[in-house]
């Protein structure tokens, strides 16, 4: 018993880890990649891509580097952080740790849950920007029961990570078919089968889904939009900067003969 | 020895100040000197201004980089960690980081056109060969500082990129993996690498960088700019025994730099507030994942400003060995046959090109790489000595060298390009083609720079006033 237990668990963790390096190989010509909605000035869409982020993702992931007091950029307060978002009895101020043990995470999954403080960031590619990826990765979970946790993904091949919203999705399968182009020929998604419903209908997902991209995407770098507000301003001092030194200089020059 | 000067009482608070700096440290006399009263030639076009922003660039990179060591952590647990700390909790420090990693970028480019600049003008001939020098050595300088600051966000670019250049230290015969471990204090790259490439990045090579920059400026002025039309401006001289094609430097070149340093901001705070990333290209994606060393990424790629050197690194593999070969013993045979000297300085070239093909084929190829892209930034140092062109500036060449100068500066794009793809089958025979061209282009100049017939130069410059 000990030893099929053993030997389950490291097929197990075989399988994930073999998972991680085929999904990297894969994420560079697999399933393309959709177009994620921009929601980062959004303050509704992103409370509640905080929302879901907390309840479903910081059980396994943390995001060590963000501090739940940032999401008052968001337009929350400090008590309702402390009410709604602070599962255990920590500290505004406190970093996004994860609910379990990362070793016991490596443990059953083969492979730590990477921390999502940036993720978005380090997941754009060729094919689009990272909440593209996390917006396709998202949404294209499938019932697979020749995996270990009964769950693969389109654009994260043999995936380590079950779809922990599935609830909300409910269980999917991708139809295939064949398309060939250019002489070779390729398994192309034409449609997704519904095998049993979700509590929110494929639009709403989509949408929530959409919500927790942008939140991801504005935790990735919480300054981006201020960046931008800033940078205007910036360009313009430089701007009129520029054109005054131009006439200066023009005025200075006009003795060179 | 200036004479001790004593100045009238009833002068102002301020000329009294001065003079009493002047009697102690040579204030006015070096203002004059470096300002005021440094003549530059009055034609001096766009591509003038990198010297100066070369100068901004690196006054940005010394103030945002003391702001940025005062809550950078170089500890290998903490290093990753310090980088977003920086990004969030510190105030104003992505503007910092942003500035520091977008500066980097944006010191390769206005350095690659000052030395374009240098090339098309010849501003490296004669009597400028150790503003040249130095300007080599700060370029040089410049690459490793960049190498070293590149480990420090400690993400997964950051790790494998200094794996790799690392390792290829370890190709060096004998010496070679005793050197790398030196070089990492560690046999992969660690800890022990953070520590001493941040302390290399934050003050040995900037002190070694700052002293030549010093060395450069100052051989500059002893000898003046060169110009577009490469004539001495010193040869015509006024009555005053000032040169009549000179201007002061200030005010009129300082107003000119001014104006050039707002349109360089513009751009350079486009980048830094709107596409800090660009693209992937200043800051690459893969590093915002912590270094792991378990982990090798797919695809090893360094930050684009190296990569027309990795392309040489990489054309260099067995097969191209044996072209580098037959390049080596045609260029013997040919010094033999062409050219009338005594037996024994034929004997030394022909024993010493079969001494040197004995080592190529006794040597891996990943070591002659390695010489590859070392030999690509070191040739340049010889640039003074391979150009017999009669005329200094492009100007006045022969029309076919413009086309030679801009293939020269394709190719080093191509190559460039392909430094920044996987290896392919098709772009590495181009870029063996590229290397090929790249180091032809400048050993064979000394023959191909004398061919052809030049324009007539003018005895002064070319001036159209605004």
């Amino acid at each position: 018993m000990k030893t099929i237990g053993f030997s389950k668990k490291f097929v197990l963790a075989l399988v994930a880890a073999l998972g991680l390096t085929v999904g990297a190989q894969a994420s560079e010509g697999g399933h393309p990649w959709d177009k994620a909605p921009n929601r980062t000035n959004d303050m509704a869409a992103l409370q509640n891509g905080a929302k879901l982020f907390v309840n479903y993702c910081l059980n396994c992931h943390s995001a060590a580097f963000m501090r739940f007091n940032r999401l008052q950029d968001i337009g929350l307060t400090n008590q309702q952080i402390k009410d709604n978002l602070l599962v255990t009895n920590g500290k505004v101020g406190d970093t996004m740790k994860a609910a379990i043990d990362p070793k016991q995470a490596g443990e059953w999954f083969g492979a730590n849950p990477p921390d999502l403080s940036v993720i978005a960031r380090s997941r754009a590619g060729a094919q689009g920007s990272g909440a593209d990826y996390l917006y396709t990765y998202m949404r294209t979970f499938y019932r697979d029961e020749t995996k270990p946790t009964g769950w693969n993904n389109l654009a994260f091949p043999n995936i380590g990570m079950p779809h922990v919203l599935w609830e909300l999705q409910g269980d999917r399968r991708p139809v295939f078919e064949s398309v060939t182009e250019h002489g070779h020929t390729t398994q192309v998604v034409k449609k997704w089968e519904q095998l049993s419903p979700g509590t929110m209908s494929p639009e709403q997902y989509d949408q929530a889904v959409g919500d927790l991209v942008s939140y991801l995407q504005w935790m990735g770098e919480p300054v981006q939009n201020a960046r931008v507000r800033i940078g205007v301003w910036v360009l313009i001092f430089l701007g009129i900067f520029t054109f005054l030194a131009w006439r200066l200089n023009a005025a200075y020059w006009k003795d060179v003969k | 020895m200036a004479e001790f000067h004593e100045i009238s009482p009833n002068a102002s608070a301020t000329e009294k100040l001065v003079n009493w700096v002047d009697n102690r440290f040579p204030m006015t006399k070096l203002f004059k000197e470096h300002m005021s009263e440094y003549y530059a030639p009055k034609n001096f076009n766009f591509w003038y201004i990198f010297g100066s922003l070369s100068l901004l660039v690196l006054v940005i990179q010394i103030v945002t980089g003391i702001f940025l060591t005062m809550n950078y952590k170089p500890d290998a647990a903490l290093a990753f960690g310090s980088v977003e700390y920086i990004m969030r909790d510190v105030p104003w420090g992505w503007l910092i980081r942003y500035m520091h990693s977008t500066g980097a970028s944006a010191f390769f480019i206005v350095v690659y056109l000052h030395m374009f600049r240098g090339l098309m003008y010849g501003s490296y001939r004669k009597p400028r060969e150790l503003i040249w020098i130095f300007g080599c050595a700060i370029f040089l300088a410049l690459m490793a500082e960049a190498f070293m600051g590149y480990l420090l966000p400690w993400g997964q670019m950051s790790y494998w990129g200094a794996q790799v250049i690392v390792n290829l230290f370890s190709a060096i015969p004998f010496i070679g993996p005793d050197l790398a471990l030196l070089i990492r204090g560690d046999y992969v790259v660690g800890d022990a690498t953070l520590n001493r490439f941040f302390s290399f990045h934050v003050i040995a090579v900037p002190l070694v960088l700052l002293g030549l920059v010093v060395a450069h400026i100052i051989a500059l002025h002893e000898v003046g700019s060169n110009n577009p039309d490469g004539v001495e401006i010193k040869a015509t001289r006024g009555a005053d025994g000032r040169p009549l094609d000179g201007i002061p430097f200030h005010p009129y070149y300082s107003v000119h730099d001014v104006f050039g340093v707002g349109i360089f901001l513009f751009v350079f705070s486009a980048i830094v507030f709107f596409a800090p990333e660009l693209g992937g290209y200043f800051l690459e994606y893969n590093n915002f994942i912590p270094a792991d060393p378990l982990k090798t990424p797919l695809h090893i790629a360094p930050v684009w400003y190296f990569t027309p050197f990795y392309s040489m690194l990489r054309a260099v593999t067995s097969e191209m060995m044996y072209v580098l070969i037959a390049c080596v013993l045609l260029g013997a045979g040919l010094g033999v046959v062409k050219f009338k000297m005594p037996t024994i300085f034929k004997a030394a070239i022909v024993g010493f090109a079969v001494v040197v093909v004995a080592m190529m084929l006794a040597i891996d190829a990943k070591f002659w790489g390695v010489v590859a892209m070392g030999g690509g930034v070191v040739i340049l140092f010889f640039l003074p000595w391979l150009d017999f062109s009669p005329v200094k500036s492009i100007r006045y060449r022969p029309s076919w060298h413009k086309y030679l100068y801009a293939v020269f500066v394709l190719d080093f794009l191509v190559l460039g390009y392909l430094g920044m793809l996987p290896p392919s089958a098709i772009g590495g025979r181009v870029s063996q083609l590229g290397t090929l061209f790249y180091f032809g282009f400048f050993l064979l100049m000394p023959w191909w720079s004398r061919l052809g017939e030049p324009k007539p130069v003018p005895s002064r410059v070319t001036f159209v006033a605004h």
